[in-house]
Protein backbone atom coordinates (compact mmCIF):
# COMPACT_ATOMS: atom_id res chain seq x y z
CA UNK A 1 0.00 0.00 0.00
CA UNK A 2 1.30 3.45 -0.94
CA UNK A 3 2.25 5.41 2.17
CA UNK A 4 2.12 9.16 2.84
CA UNK A 5 3.05 11.27 5.84
CA UNK A 6 -0.06 13.40 5.41
CA UNK A 7 -3.09 13.06 3.18
CA UNK A 8 -5.16 16.23 2.82
CA UNK A 9 -8.73 15.59 1.70
CA UNK A 10 -9.89 18.51 -0.43
CA UNK A 11 -7.87 21.00 -2.52
CA UNK A 12 -9.81 24.18 -1.74
CA UNK A 13 -8.46 27.07 0.31
CA UNK A 14 -8.27 25.03 3.54
CA UNK A 15 -6.60 21.99 1.95
CA UNK A 16 -4.07 24.14 0.08
CA UNK A 17 -3.03 26.14 3.15
CA UNK A 18 -2.87 23.00 5.34
CA UNK A 19 -0.74 21.07 2.83
CA UNK A 20 1.66 23.99 2.35
CA UNK A 21 2.06 24.51 6.10
CA UNK A 22 2.56 20.77 6.70
CA UNK A 23 5.25 20.56 4.02
CA UNK A 24 7.03 23.68 5.29
CA UNK A 25 6.98 22.25 8.83
CA UNK A 26 9.15 19.39 7.65
CA UNK A 27 7.01 16.44 6.52
CA UNK A 28 8.17 14.65 3.39
CA UNK A 29 5.28 13.00 1.59
CA UNK A 30 2.22 15.24 1.51
CA UNK A 31 -0.67 14.41 -0.84
CA UNK A 32 -3.80 16.42 -1.70
CA UNK A 33 -6.81 14.47 -2.96
CA UNK A 34 -9.27 16.68 -4.89
CA UNK A 35 -12.50 15.55 -6.54
CA UNK A 36 -12.71 18.44 -9.04
CA UNK A 37 -10.57 18.79 -12.17
CA UNK A 38 -8.53 21.64 -10.67
CA UNK A 39 -7.35 22.93 -7.30
CA UNK A 40 -8.89 26.01 -5.67
CA UNK A 41 -12.31 24.71 -4.64
CA UNK A 42 -15.09 27.24 -4.32
CA UNK A 43 -12.67 30.14 -4.96
CA UNK A 44 -12.73 29.27 -8.67
CA UNK A 45 -16.34 30.41 -8.97
CA UNK A 46 -16.00 33.40 -6.60
CA UNK A 47 -14.78 35.77 -9.29
CA UNK A 48 -15.67 38.92 -7.32
CA UNK A 49 -13.05 40.98 -5.56
CA UNK A 50 -12.47 41.27 -1.81
CA UNK A 51 -10.36 38.22 -0.93
CA UNK A 52 -6.98 38.49 0.74
CA UNK A 53 -7.32 41.84 2.51
CA UNK A 54 -6.00 40.25 5.72
CA UNK A 55 -3.52 37.80 4.16
CA UNK A 56 -1.99 39.84 1.34
CA UNK A 57 -3.05 43.40 2.21
CA UNK A 58 -4.81 43.81 -1.13
CA UNK A 59 -8.11 42.87 -2.68
CA UNK A 60 -7.92 39.82 -4.94
CA UNK A 61 -10.57 37.85 -6.81
CA UNK A 62 -11.21 34.24 -5.72
CA UNK A 63 -9.17 32.63 -8.53
CA UNK A 64 -6.29 35.05 -7.86
CA UNK A 65 -6.33 34.23 -4.14
CA UNK A 66 -6.33 30.50 -4.96
CA UNK A 67 -3.48 30.94 -7.46
CA UNK A 68 -1.28 32.51 -4.77
CA UNK A 69 -1.45 29.15 -2.93
CA UNK A 70 -1.57 26.82 -5.96
CA UNK A 71 1.71 28.32 -7.26
CA UNK A 72 3.50 27.01 -4.16
CA UNK A 73 2.33 23.40 -4.52
CA UNK A 74 4.71 22.15 -7.23
CA UNK A 75 7.87 23.98 -5.98
CA UNK A 76 7.26 22.57 -2.49
CA UNK A 77 6.96 19.04 -3.87
CA UNK A 78 3.41 18.49 -2.64
CA UNK A 79 1.68 15.73 -4.60
CA UNK A 80 -1.82 16.25 -6.00
CA UNK A 81 -4.36 13.82 -7.41
CA UNK A 82 -7.27 15.52 -9.18
CA UNK A 83 -10.60 13.96 -10.20
CA UNK A 84 -10.24 11.74 -7.15
CA UNK A 85 -13.07 11.07 -4.73
CA UNK A 86 -12.39 9.84 -1.20
CA UNK A 87 -14.86 7.18 -0.09
CA UNK A 88 -13.62 6.18 3.35
CA UNK A 89 -11.12 6.86 6.12
CA UNK A 90 -10.47 3.87 8.38
CA UNK A 91 -9.54 3.91 12.08
CA UNK A 92 -5.99 2.95 10.98
CA UNK A 93 -5.92 5.96 8.58
CA UNK A 94 -6.22 3.96 5.39
CA UNK A 95 -7.84 6.30 2.86
CA UNK A 96 -9.96 4.63 0.18
CA UNK A 97 -10.43 6.71 -2.95
CA UNK A 98 -11.54 6.30 -6.53
CA UNK A 99 -10.63 7.97 -9.79
CA UNK A 100 -10.98 7.33 -13.52
CA UNK A 101 -7.19 7.21 -13.87
CA UNK A 102 -6.36 4.78 -11.04
CA UNK A 103 -9.65 3.09 -10.22
CA UNK A 104 -10.20 2.13 -6.60
CA UNK A 105 -7.13 2.68 -4.42
CA UNK A 106 -6.13 2.46 -0.78
CA UNK A 107 -3.50 4.80 0.59
CA UNK A 108 -1.94 4.73 4.05
CA UNK A 109 -1.41 8.00 5.94
CA UNK A 110 0.32 8.84 9.22
CA UNK A 111 -2.02 11.83 9.52
CA UNK A 112 -5.11 13.01 7.66
CA UNK A 113 -6.34 16.60 7.31
CA UNK A 114 -10.06 16.94 6.65
CA UNK A 115 -10.67 19.91 4.31
CA UNK A 116 -13.78 18.86 2.39
CA UNK A 117 -15.59 22.19 2.74
CA UNK A 118 -19.35 22.54 2.83
CA UNK A 119 -22.37 22.34 0.56
CA UNK A 120 -25.54 24.35 0.18
CA UNK A 121 -28.82 23.70 1.92
CA UNK A 122 -31.28 22.69 -0.81
CA UNK A 123 -34.96 23.26 -1.55
CA UNK A 124 -35.79 19.86 -0.10
CA UNK A 125 -34.60 21.01 3.32
CA UNK A 126 -36.97 24.01 3.30
CA UNK A 127 -40.31 22.36 2.55
CA UNK A 128 -41.44 25.10 0.16
CA UNK A 129 -44.76 24.01 -1.36
CA UNK A 130 -45.50 24.31 -5.07
CA UNK A 131 -44.41 22.79 -8.36
CA UNK A 132 -41.04 21.15 -8.91
CA UNK A 133 -40.34 23.07 -12.10
CA UNK A 134 -37.07 24.07 -13.79
CA UNK A 135 -35.51 27.40 -12.84
CA UNK A 136 -34.82 26.75 -9.15
CA UNK A 137 -31.13 26.71 -8.25
CA UNK A 138 -29.00 26.99 -5.18
CA UNK A 139 -27.11 30.29 -5.37
CA UNK A 140 -23.76 28.51 -5.59
CA UNK A 141 -24.90 26.30 -8.48
CA UNK A 142 -26.02 29.43 -10.36
CA UNK A 143 -22.68 31.06 -9.51
CA UNK A 144 -20.80 28.17 -11.08
CA UNK A 145 -23.02 28.26 -14.20
CA UNK A 146 -22.53 32.00 -14.73
CA UNK A 147 -18.89 32.38 -13.73
CA UNK A 148 -17.33 29.13 -14.96
CA UNK A 149 -19.64 27.66 -17.58
CA UNK A 150 -20.68 30.97 -19.15
CA UNK A 151 -24.40 30.17 -18.86
CA UNK A 152 -27.20 32.38 -17.51
CA UNK A 153 -29.84 30.54 -15.47
CA UNK A 154 -32.60 33.04 -16.35
CA UNK A 155 -33.67 36.65 -16.92
CA UNK A 156 -35.88 37.55 -13.97
CA UNK A 157 -34.84 36.29 -10.56
CA UNK A 158 -36.02 36.22 -6.97
CA UNK A 159 -33.50 35.23 -4.32
CA UNK A 160 -34.55 33.47 -1.13
CA UNK A 161 -32.13 33.94 1.75
CA UNK A 162 -29.65 36.74 2.29
CA UNK A 163 -26.52 34.61 2.58
CA UNK A 164 -23.42 36.09 1.01
CA UNK A 165 -23.53 33.90 -2.11
CA UNK A 166 -27.11 35.03 -2.80
CA UNK A 167 -26.15 38.69 -2.39
CA UNK A 168 -23.10 38.31 -4.64
CA UNK A 169 -25.27 36.57 -7.24
CA UNK A 170 -27.87 39.37 -7.12
CA UNK A 171 -25.14 41.74 -8.31
CA UNK A 172 -23.64 39.29 -10.79
CA UNK A 173 -27.00 38.48 -12.44
CA UNK A 174 -27.77 42.22 -12.64
CA UNK A 175 -24.41 42.89 -14.32
CA UNK A 176 -25.17 40.17 -16.86
CA UNK A 177 -28.45 41.86 -17.76
CA UNK A 178 -30.94 39.95 -15.58
CA UNK A 179 -33.53 41.69 -13.39
CA UNK A 180 -33.31 40.68 -9.74
CA UNK A 181 -36.71 41.58 -8.33
CA UNK A 182 -36.23 40.92 -4.62
CA UNK A 183 -34.23 39.16 -1.95
CA UNK A 184 -36.49 37.59 0.70
CA UNK A 185 -35.03 36.76 4.12
CA UNK A 186 -37.10 34.86 6.68
CA UNK A 187 -35.19 36.35 9.63
CA UNK A 188 -35.59 40.00 10.73
CA UNK A 189 -31.89 40.58 9.89
CA UNK A 190 -29.58 39.64 7.05
CA UNK A 191 -27.41 36.53 7.17
CA UNK A 192 -24.77 38.08 4.92
CA UNK A 193 -21.95 40.55 5.45
CA UNK A 194 -23.10 44.16 5.76
CA UNK A 195 -20.83 45.34 2.98
CA UNK A 196 -22.43 42.84 0.61
CA UNK A 197 -25.87 44.33 1.31
CA UNK A 198 -24.47 47.75 0.42
CA UNK A 199 -22.48 46.89 -2.68
CA UNK A 200 -24.68 44.10 -4.09
CA UNK A 201 -28.25 45.22 -3.29
CA UNK A 202 -28.30 48.95 -2.43
CA UNK A 203 -26.11 49.82 -5.44
CA UNK A 204 -28.74 48.35 -7.76
CA UNK A 205 -31.89 49.25 -5.78
CA UNK A 206 -32.71 45.58 -5.22
CA UNK A 207 -35.21 45.37 -2.32
CA UNK A 208 -34.23 43.26 0.70
CA UNK A 209 -37.45 41.99 2.24
CA UNK A 210 -36.65 41.01 5.82
CA UNK A 211 -39.09 38.69 7.67
CA UNK A 212 -40.35 37.42 4.31
CA UNK A 213 -40.27 33.97 2.75
CA UNK A 214 -41.43 32.13 -0.36
CA UNK A 215 -44.76 30.40 0.34
CA UNK A 216 -45.60 29.11 -3.15
CA UNK A 217 -43.85 28.24 -6.39
CA UNK A 218 -45.77 28.58 -9.68
CA UNK A 219 -45.12 27.01 -13.09
CA UNK A 220 -45.38 23.43 -14.37
CA UNK A 221 -42.38 23.01 -16.69
CA UNK A 222 -40.51 26.26 -16.05
CA UNK A 223 -40.80 28.59 -13.09
CA UNK A 224 -43.33 31.38 -13.79
CA UNK A 225 -43.38 33.13 -10.43
CA UNK A 226 -43.27 32.85 -6.68
CA UNK A 227 -45.56 34.03 -3.90
CA UNK A 228 -43.77 35.62 -0.99
CA UNK A 229 -45.32 36.56 2.35
CA UNK A 230 -44.31 38.29 5.54
CA UNK A 231 -43.66 36.03 8.53
CA UNK A 232 -44.32 36.56 12.23
CA UNK A 233 -41.84 36.15 15.08
CA UNK A 234 -42.33 32.36 14.94
CA UNK A 235 -41.46 32.49 11.20
CA UNK A 236 -45.05 31.57 10.25
CA UNK A 237 -46.48 33.33 7.14
CA UNK A 238 -48.99 36.08 8.02
CA UNK A 239 -52.25 35.61 6.05
CA UNK A 240 -53.08 38.58 3.83
CA UNK A 241 -49.45 39.62 3.25
CA UNK A 242 -48.96 37.38 0.18
CA UNK A 243 -47.45 39.02 -2.90
CA UNK A 244 -46.98 37.38 -6.32
CA UNK A 245 -43.71 38.10 -8.13
CA UNK A 246 -43.27 36.83 -11.68
CA UNK A 247 -39.81 35.36 -12.34
CA UNK A 248 -38.16 32.54 -14.27
CA UNK A 249 -35.43 31.90 -11.70
CA UNK A 250 -35.40 31.33 -7.95
CA UNK A 251 -32.03 31.22 -6.24
CA UNK A 252 -31.73 29.71 -2.79
CA UNK A 253 -29.08 31.15 -0.49
CA UNK A 254 -30.27 29.57 2.71
CA UNK A 255 -27.22 28.30 4.49
CA UNK A 256 -24.18 26.10 4.15
CA UNK A 257 -23.67 22.69 5.72
CA UNK A 258 -20.21 21.25 6.48
CA UNK A 259 -19.75 18.12 4.38
CA UNK A 260 -18.88 15.51 7.01
CA UNK A 261 -20.02 12.15 5.63
CA UNK A 262 -16.44 10.84 5.76
CA UNK A 263 -15.96 12.24 9.26
CA UNK A 264 -19.14 10.60 10.58
CA UNK A 265 -18.36 7.28 8.92
CA UNK A 266 -14.96 7.33 10.66
CA UNK A 267 -16.80 7.65 13.98
CA UNK A 268 -15.32 11.09 14.71
CA UNK A 269 -17.21 13.18 17.28
CA UNK A 270 -19.34 15.93 15.65
CA UNK A 271 -20.43 19.25 17.22
CA UNK A 272 -24.21 19.47 16.83
CA UNK A 273 -24.14 23.27 16.43
CA UNK A 274 -21.34 23.65 13.85
CA UNK A 275 -22.08 20.38 12.05
CA UNK A 276 -18.31 19.87 11.98
CA UNK A 277 -15.95 17.75 14.07
CA UNK A 278 -15.16 18.65 17.68
CA UNK A 279 -11.52 19.79 17.74
CA UNK A 280 -8.83 20.65 20.24
CA UNK A 281 -6.66 23.81 20.04
CA UNK A 282 -4.35 22.02 17.55
CA UNK A 283 -7.36 21.17 15.32
CA UNK A 284 -7.07 17.47 16.16
CA UNK A 285 -10.36 15.54 16.09
CA UNK A 286 -11.44 12.68 18.36
CA UNK A 287 -9.66 10.16 16.07
CA UNK A 288 -5.89 10.38 16.72
CA UNK A 289 -3.98 11.61 13.67
CA UNK A 290 -7.02 13.23 12.04
CA UNK A 291 -7.18 17.04 11.89
CA UNK A 292 -9.84 19.37 10.44
CA UNK A 293 -9.95 22.93 9.08
CA UNK A 294 -11.96 25.29 6.90
CA UNK A 295 -15.65 25.02 6.13
CA UNK A 296 -15.79 21.32 6.98
CA UNK A 297 -15.02 22.37 10.56
CA UNK A 298 -17.36 25.38 10.72
CA UNK A 299 -18.69 27.66 7.99
CA UNK A 300 -16.59 30.82 7.58
CA UNK A 301 -17.43 34.18 5.97
CA UNK A 302 -13.85 35.06 5.09
CA UNK A 303 -11.32 32.91 3.28
CA UNK A 304 -8.47 34.73 5.00
CA UNK A 305 -9.53 33.18 8.30
CA UNK A 306 -9.83 29.76 6.63
CA UNK A 307 -6.24 30.03 5.42
CA UNK A 308 -4.93 30.92 8.88
CA UNK A 309 -6.88 28.18 10.62
CA UNK A 310 -5.81 25.62 7.98
CA UNK A 311 -2.17 26.63 8.37
CA UNK A 312 -2.39 25.79 12.08
CA UNK A 313 -4.10 22.46 11.31
CA UNK A 314 -1.42 21.59 8.74
CA UNK A 315 1.38 22.45 11.18
CA UNK A 316 -0.27 20.38 13.91
CA UNK A 317 -0.63 17.40 11.56
CA UNK A 318 3.07 17.71 10.67
CA UNK A 319 4.09 17.92 14.33
CA UNK A 320 1.99 14.82 15.06
CA UNK A 321 3.76 12.93 12.26
CA UNK A 322 7.15 14.16 13.53
CA UNK A 323 6.33 12.72 16.95
CA UNK A 324 5.28 15.72 19.04
CA UNK A 325 3.18 14.60 21.98
CA UNK A 326 -0.01 16.44 22.82
CA UNK A 327 -0.47 17.51 26.44
CA UNK A 328 -2.47 15.23 28.69
CA UNK A 329 -4.63 17.78 30.48
CA UNK A 330 -7.51 18.67 28.15
CA UNK A 331 -10.28 21.01 29.29
CA UNK A 332 -13.54 22.00 27.64
CA UNK A 333 -14.12 25.35 25.94
CA UNK A 334 -17.69 26.32 25.20
CA UNK A 335 -19.98 29.20 24.34
CA UNK A 336 -22.90 30.38 26.45
CA UNK A 337 -25.02 33.54 26.91
CA UNK A 338 -25.41 34.52 23.26
CA UNK A 339 -22.41 32.55 21.94
CA UNK A 340 -23.69 29.65 19.82
CA UNK A 341 -20.45 27.70 19.59
CA UNK A 342 -16.69 27.98 19.81
CA UNK A 343 -13.91 26.49 17.68
CA UNK A 344 -11.90 24.87 19.15
CA UNK A 345 -14.18 23.11 21.64
CA UNK A 346 -11.25 21.82 23.71
CA UNK A 347 -7.93 23.15 24.96
CA UNK A 348 -4.86 21.16 25.93
CA UNK A 349 -3.45 23.59 28.48
CA UNK A 350 0.04 21.98 28.52
CA UNK A 351 0.58 22.09 24.76
CA UNK A 352 -1.63 25.00 23.61
CA UNK A 353 -0.03 28.01 21.85
CA UNK A 354 0.85 31.06 23.98
CA UNK A 355 -2.01 32.95 22.28
CA UNK A 356 -4.99 30.90 21.12
CA UNK A 357 -7.49 32.37 18.63
CA UNK A 358 -10.98 31.15 19.47
CA UNK A 359 -13.59 31.72 16.75
CA UNK A 360 -17.33 31.79 17.41
CA UNK A 361 -20.70 33.09 16.24
CA UNK A 362 -23.38 34.90 18.21
CA UNK A 363 -27.03 33.82 18.19
CA UNK A 364 -28.60 37.19 17.30
CA UNK A 365 -27.62 40.76 16.36
CA UNK A 366 -26.46 42.83 19.36
CA UNK A 367 -25.06 46.33 20.00
CA UNK A 368 -22.64 47.72 22.58
CA UNK A 369 -21.74 44.49 24.34
CA UNK A 370 -18.59 42.83 25.58
CA UNK A 371 -17.13 39.46 24.74
CA UNK A 372 -16.02 37.88 28.02
CA UNK A 373 -14.04 34.75 28.80
CA UNK A 374 -14.51 33.03 32.17
CA UNK A 375 -12.92 30.21 34.10
CA UNK A 376 -15.46 29.44 36.80
CA UNK A 377 -16.25 32.83 38.37
CA UNK A 378 -12.93 34.34 37.32
CA UNK A 379 -13.04 36.59 34.25
CA UNK A 380 -9.94 36.01 32.14
CA UNK A 381 -10.60 38.79 29.66
CA UNK A 382 -13.14 41.19 28.26
CA UNK A 383 -13.32 42.85 24.83
CA UNK A 384 -15.80 45.60 23.93
CA UNK A 385 -17.76 45.25 20.68
CA UNK A 386 -19.96 47.93 19.11
CA UNK A 387 -21.77 45.50 16.81
CA UNK A 388 -22.18 41.72 16.86
CA UNK A 389 -24.10 39.80 14.18
CA UNK A 390 -24.68 36.09 13.47
CA UNK A 391 -23.54 36.62 9.88
CA UNK A 392 -20.10 37.78 10.97
CA UNK A 393 -17.74 35.37 12.71
CA UNK A 394 -16.11 36.78 15.83
CA UNK A 395 -12.93 35.84 17.61
CA UNK A 396 -11.21 36.28 20.94
CA UNK A 397 -7.58 35.56 21.83
CA UNK A 398 -6.96 33.59 25.02
CA UNK A 399 -3.47 33.78 26.54
CA UNK A 400 -2.09 30.54 27.88
CA UNK A 401 -0.68 32.13 31.04
CA UNK A 402 -4.09 33.61 31.92
CA UNK A 403 -5.60 30.13 32.41
CA UNK A 404 -5.55 29.04 36.09
CA UNK A 405 -3.69 25.81 36.90
CA UNK A 406 -6.84 24.14 38.24
CA UNK A 407 -9.10 25.20 35.32
CA UNK A 408 -11.75 22.63 34.42
CA UNK A 409 -13.65 24.57 31.77
CA UNK A 410 -13.38 27.87 29.91
CA UNK A 411 -16.53 29.70 28.84
CA UNK A 412 -16.97 32.44 26.21
CA UNK A 413 -20.06 34.64 26.59
CA UNK A 414 -21.55 38.01 25.66
CA UNK A 415 -22.23 40.55 28.42
CA UNK A 416 -24.13 43.83 28.59
CA UNK A 417 -21.87 46.86 28.95
CA UNK B 1 -24.43 68.08 2.47
CA UNK B 2 -24.30 64.99 4.67
CA UNK B 3 -24.86 61.29 4.25
CA UNK B 4 -24.78 58.06 6.28
CA UNK B 5 -22.85 55.21 4.67
CA UNK B 6 -21.76 51.68 5.43
CA UNK B 7 -18.09 51.26 4.59
CA UNK B 8 -17.44 48.47 2.07
CA UNK B 9 -13.66 48.52 2.58
CA UNK B 10 -13.63 45.38 4.71
CA UNK B 11 -16.06 43.08 6.52
CA UNK B 12 -16.25 45.33 9.61
CA UNK B 13 -18.76 47.49 7.70
CA UNK B 14 -18.28 50.65 9.79
CA UNK B 15 -21.21 53.08 9.95
CA UNK B 16 -19.77 56.26 8.44
CA UNK B 17 -21.16 59.78 8.61
CA UNK B 18 -19.90 62.11 5.89
CA UNK B 19 -20.27 65.91 5.67
CA UNK B 20 -19.10 67.67 2.55
CA UNK B 21 -19.09 71.19 1.14
CA UNK B 22 -17.36 71.40 -2.23
CA UNK B 23 -13.92 69.85 -1.77
CA UNK B 24 -14.02 69.91 2.03
CA UNK B 25 -15.05 66.48 3.31
CA UNK B 26 -15.24 65.25 6.92
CA UNK B 27 -15.72 61.56 7.71
CA UNK B 28 -16.54 60.14 11.16
CA UNK B 29 -17.31 56.61 12.35
CA UNK B 30 -14.44 54.96 10.48
CA UNK B 31 -11.95 52.72 12.29
CA UNK B 32 -9.18 52.94 9.69
CA UNK B 33 -7.88 55.25 6.94
CA UNK B 34 -9.56 53.08 4.31
CA UNK B 35 -12.94 54.07 5.75
CA UNK B 36 -12.12 57.78 5.51
CA UNK B 37 -10.97 57.34 1.92
CA UNK B 38 -14.11 55.39 1.04
CA UNK B 39 -16.38 58.01 2.63
CA UNK B 40 -14.62 60.77 0.70
CA UNK B 41 -14.72 59.14 -2.75
CA UNK B 42 -18.21 57.69 -2.25
CA UNK B 43 -19.66 61.17 -1.71
CA UNK B 44 -17.61 63.00 -4.32
CA UNK B 45 -16.72 60.52 -7.09
CA UNK B 46 -17.87 56.96 -6.26
CA UNK B 47 -15.89 54.09 -7.78
CA UNK B 48 -16.22 50.30 -7.97
CA UNK B 49 -14.00 47.41 -8.98
CA UNK B 50 -15.59 45.57 -11.91
CA UNK B 51 -15.26 41.78 -12.11
CA UNK B 52 -16.83 39.51 -14.71
CA UNK B 53 -16.04 36.94 -17.39
CA UNK B 54 -14.90 37.04 -21.01
CA UNK B 55 -15.55 34.33 -23.62
CA UNK B 56 -12.54 32.03 -24.04
CA UNK B 57 -11.70 30.15 -27.24
CA UNK B 58 -9.87 26.82 -27.04
CA UNK B 59 -9.66 26.73 -23.24
CA UNK B 60 -10.53 24.04 -20.70
CA UNK B 61 -13.38 26.39 -19.67
CA UNK B 62 -15.65 28.43 -21.98
CA UNK B 63 -15.02 31.67 -20.03
CA UNK B 64 -12.19 33.28 -18.08
CA UNK B 65 -12.70 35.60 -15.13
CA UNK B 66 -11.54 39.20 -15.58
CA UNK B 67 -11.32 42.41 -13.57
CA UNK B 68 -10.58 46.07 -14.13
CA UNK B 69 -6.99 46.70 -13.04
CA UNK B 70 -8.15 49.70 -11.02
CA UNK B 71 -11.51 50.95 -9.79
CA UNK B 72 -13.80 52.52 -12.40
CA UNK B 73 -16.40 55.27 -11.86
CA UNK B 74 -19.56 53.75 -10.38
CA UNK B 75 -21.76 55.12 -13.15
CA UNK B 76 -19.52 53.49 -15.79
CA UNK B 77 -19.97 49.98 -14.39
CA UNK B 78 -22.84 48.99 -16.70
CA UNK B 79 -21.00 50.38 -19.75
CA UNK B 80 -18.00 48.26 -18.73
CA UNK B 81 -20.24 45.19 -18.33
CA UNK B 82 -21.67 45.73 -21.84
CA UNK B 83 -18.21 46.22 -23.38
CA UNK B 84 -16.89 43.09 -21.66
CA UNK B 85 -19.69 41.01 -23.26
CA UNK B 86 -18.37 41.79 -26.76
CA UNK B 87 -14.82 40.55 -26.02
CA UNK B 88 -13.29 37.12 -26.48
CA UNK B 89 -9.76 35.79 -26.03
CA UNK B 90 -7.73 32.76 -27.08
CA UNK B 91 -6.51 30.25 -24.45
CA UNK B 92 -4.18 29.93 -22.63
CA UNK B 93 -4.51 32.99 -20.40
CA UNK B 94 -2.59 33.92 -17.28
CA UNK B 95 -3.45 36.16 -14.35
CA UNK B 96 -2.60 39.76 -15.26
CA UNK B 97 -2.80 39.32 -19.06
CA UNK B 98 -4.22 42.53 -20.53
CA UNK B 99 -7.44 41.72 -22.38
CA UNK B 100 -8.40 45.31 -23.23
CA UNK B 101 -6.14 48.36 -22.72
CA UNK B 102 -9.01 50.79 -22.14
CA UNK B 103 -12.38 49.29 -21.27
CA UNK B 104 -15.43 51.37 -22.28
CA UNK B 105 -13.46 54.61 -22.42
CA UNK B 106 -12.64 54.56 -18.69
CA UNK B 107 -8.89 54.57 -19.33
CA UNK B 108 -8.61 51.47 -17.14
CA UNK B 109 -7.28 48.14 -18.44
CA UNK B 110 -9.27 44.90 -18.24
CA UNK B 111 -7.02 42.03 -17.09
CA UNK B 112 -7.40 38.27 -16.70
CA UNK B 113 -7.94 37.10 -13.11
CA UNK B 114 -7.50 33.34 -13.58
CA UNK B 115 -5.00 31.00 -15.18
CA UNK B 116 -6.79 28.85 -17.76
CA UNK B 117 -4.93 26.24 -19.80
CA UNK B 118 -5.56 25.35 -23.42
CA UNK B 119 -7.77 22.32 -23.93
CA UNK B 120 -5.81 19.37 -25.30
Amino acid sequence: MERFDIIVIGGGPAGLAAAIAAKKRGTERVLILERDRELGGILNQCIHSGFGLHTFGKELTGPEYAAAFIEQIVPLGIQVRLNTMVLDISQELVVTCTSRANGLEQLRADAVVLAMGCRERSRGALNIPGFRCAGIYSAGAAQRLVNMEGLMPGREAVILGSGDIGLIMARRMTMEGAKVKAVAEVLPYSGGLKRNIVQCLDDFDIPLKLSHTVVDIHGRERLEGVTIAEVDAARKPIPGTEEYISCDTLLLSVGLLPENELTRAAGIEIDRVTGGPVVSDDFSTSLPGVFACGNVLHVHDLVDFVSREAERAGESAAEYVLGKQKGQREIALRGTGGVRYTVPQRICVDSMPDSLTVRFRVAEPMRDRSIAVYCGKQRLLQKKKRVLAPGEMEFVIIKRDSIPADAKEIVVCIEED
Amino acid sequence: MERDLTCIGCPLGCALHVWWEGDVVTVTGNTCPRGAAYGRTECTAPVRRFTGTVALRGGVLPVVSVKTREDVPKDAVFAVAEAVKTLSVEAPVSIGDVICEDIAGTGVALVAAKNVARAV
